[in-house]
């Protein structure tokens, strides 16, 4: 998938972080000490299915058949989980 | 698709503000005496008008309801209150993400245990040196011992463990020293913030002012620890704007992000926004937080940047940092609407320099501290503030 992300990693949050669904935002939001993360749109999406137990493939496969005429989806996710992995706000549960 | 946007530091947050940071200093009340405190000197008079539990609930929905989401119970010492379980399970209800802001005095295995069931998610504890001296003379107190027992009680019951040291001229040089005790305790945060000079430490500044060459080398101690360490521990160092040369964006804009609730209920968009002149307060036991934050005049004043003279109103870098603090323009220079002093852009820069210089000065560094404490409050509410600051001659 990329150097870093493998398809049968497996990410779950950080811990002592917080993820949940904002409505005065309208998005979902990362809570951790210090500070928050607004995750628009698709952002949201992915953090959500990082549930420290589904791979990253198959959390790829879901959003496939959630968002069919999303194009490049594959390399938008691993993108994210790179970047949201390299932040430390999520982290590798098992492989 | 990755669309994040971070709202910790300097993100614009679109065109309609909200207070996604609620802070509610929920006493004055405080049984240290830090020489930096950033209460008002005045705190005295607001220390017999707390709101009740049941004003803070109201406020903690309204302010929900605007979409606060980061809630900060500070002080004061906020452990002073004994209804801080029932004010922390409601947030919980609430949806808030919960910061008990301490000292560590007051905090027990009964409370932190209490804290726990009500959904507390972080408490952030102050600490002050790595010596027992310096710990006790710059908070006036003898609580060098029971932080570190506190931090490891925090520890124990899983919380993150978030660590802020004020940092000023009498612990800027153990900062390597601060960072590896931190360490060893388990910090996952830790804020090194260099002291802000609001209140207390305004009075103190000459006393505490590190130099230019000692913020150098602290700051690549911090960076070499910070490489060392890598993502395990989180590293903030808040510069000190003094030796800046462009002002920090205050609060991230005036009634942008943050909005604080004071013990008497007075609600404010900063701290120290109080000092500014001609300016009324909207208070929660009379008002709505929606009229506040969306319609008050007190908010509504500094929001943007049409209040700006020159040279800030055809300023190219005026989006970065709103001309800086309001109150901090007032403090030096009289001028609640000129550009932060600390800006070299500004026409009062000279302030700022003159204050670096008056700290390297040996009879005005060698001033008694004023520490914070209510006798000393009272001194300076009666106007008796001459025997206390004599040379403090920074003020217009
Ligand atoms: S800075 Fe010190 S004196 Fe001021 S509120 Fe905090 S602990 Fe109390
Ligand atoms: S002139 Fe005003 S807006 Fe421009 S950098 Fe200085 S303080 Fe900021």
């Amino acid at each position: 998938m990329s150097d870093k992300i493998k398809s049968d990693d497996v990410f779950g949050l950080a811990r002592h972080y917080r993820f949940q669904w904002e409505e005065a935002q309208g998005c979902y939001v990362l809570l951790f000490p210090e500070g928050m993360i607004k995750l628009n749109g698709g952002a949201g999406e992915v953090i959500k299915r990082l549930d420290g137990k589904k791979n990253v493939a198959a959390v790829v496969d879901e959003l496939k058949t959630a968002f069919p005429e999303a194009p490049d989806l594959e390399a938008d996710v691993v993108a994210m989980i790179e970047l949201a992995a390299d932040k430390a706000w999520i982290e590798r549960k098992s492989t | 698709m990755s669309d994040f946007e971070a709202v910790n530091n300097g993100a614009k947050i679109g065109h309609a503000p909200k207070p996604l940071w609620l802070l509610a200093e929920v006493t004055y009340r405080c049984p240290l005496h830090c020489a930096f405190c950033y209460n008002p000197t005045d705190y005295v008079t607001h220390t017999q008008n707390e709101l009740t539990t049941e004003q803070w609930i109201k406020a903690l929905r309204e302010a929900r309801k605007l979409g606060a989401l980061q809630l900060g119970i500070s002080g004061g010492e906020p452990l002073l209150r004994d209804d801080i379980e029932e004010i922390v399970a409601e947030a919980g209800r609430l949806g808030y993400y919960t910061n008990l802001i301490t000292s560590g005095v007051g905090l027990t295995e009964k409370r932190i245990a209490e804290f726990k069931r009500g959904g507390l998610d972080h408490i952030q504890l102050s600490m002050h040196d790595i010596t027992k001296e310096i710990n006790n003379f710059i908070t006036d107190t003898n609580t060098f011992e029971l932080k570190k027992k506190v931090a490891a009680m925090i520890k124990e019951h899983d919380y993150p463990m978030v660590l802020n040291v004020v940092i000023h001229r009498y612990n800027i040089e153990h900062i390597g020293e601060i960072l590896d005790m931190a360490e060893q305790i388990g910090a996952d945060y830790v804020e090194l913030a260099n002291t802000q000079y609001y209140g207390w430490s305004l009075l103190n500044r000459a006393q505490l002012m590190p130099t230019k060459e000692q913020l150098l080398k602290a700051e690549a101690v911090t960076n070499k620890f910070r490489e060392r360490v890598g993502n395990k521990m989180k590293v903030f160092f808040v510069v000190p704007d003094y030796y800046a040369d462009r002002p920090k964006k205050c609060m991230n804009g005036w009634g942008e992000v943050f909005m604080i609730v004071t013990a008497n209920g007075d609600v404010l968009p900063c701290h120290s926004a109080r000092v500014l002149p001609g300016l009324t307060f909207p208070n929660v036991k009379d008002a709505d937080l929606d009229w506040v934050w969306n319609e008050s005049p007190a908010f509504m004043k500094y929001r943007g940047d049409d209040w700006m003279k020159e040279p800030c109103r055809t300023c190219p870098d005026k989006e970065k940092d709103l001309g800086g603090c309001r109150c901090q323009a007032f403090l030096l220079s009289g001028d609640a609407e000129s550009a932060d002093p600390v800006c070299s852009l500004s026409p009062n820069h000279h302030l700022i320099e003159k204050a670096i210089e008056d700290a390297k000065n040996p009879q005005l560094a060698a001033q008694p501290i004023v520490f914070r404490n209510d006798k000393n409050s009272r001194k300076l509410v009666d106007g008796e503030s001459d025997e206390l600051v004599a040379d403090f001659h920074a003020l217009p």
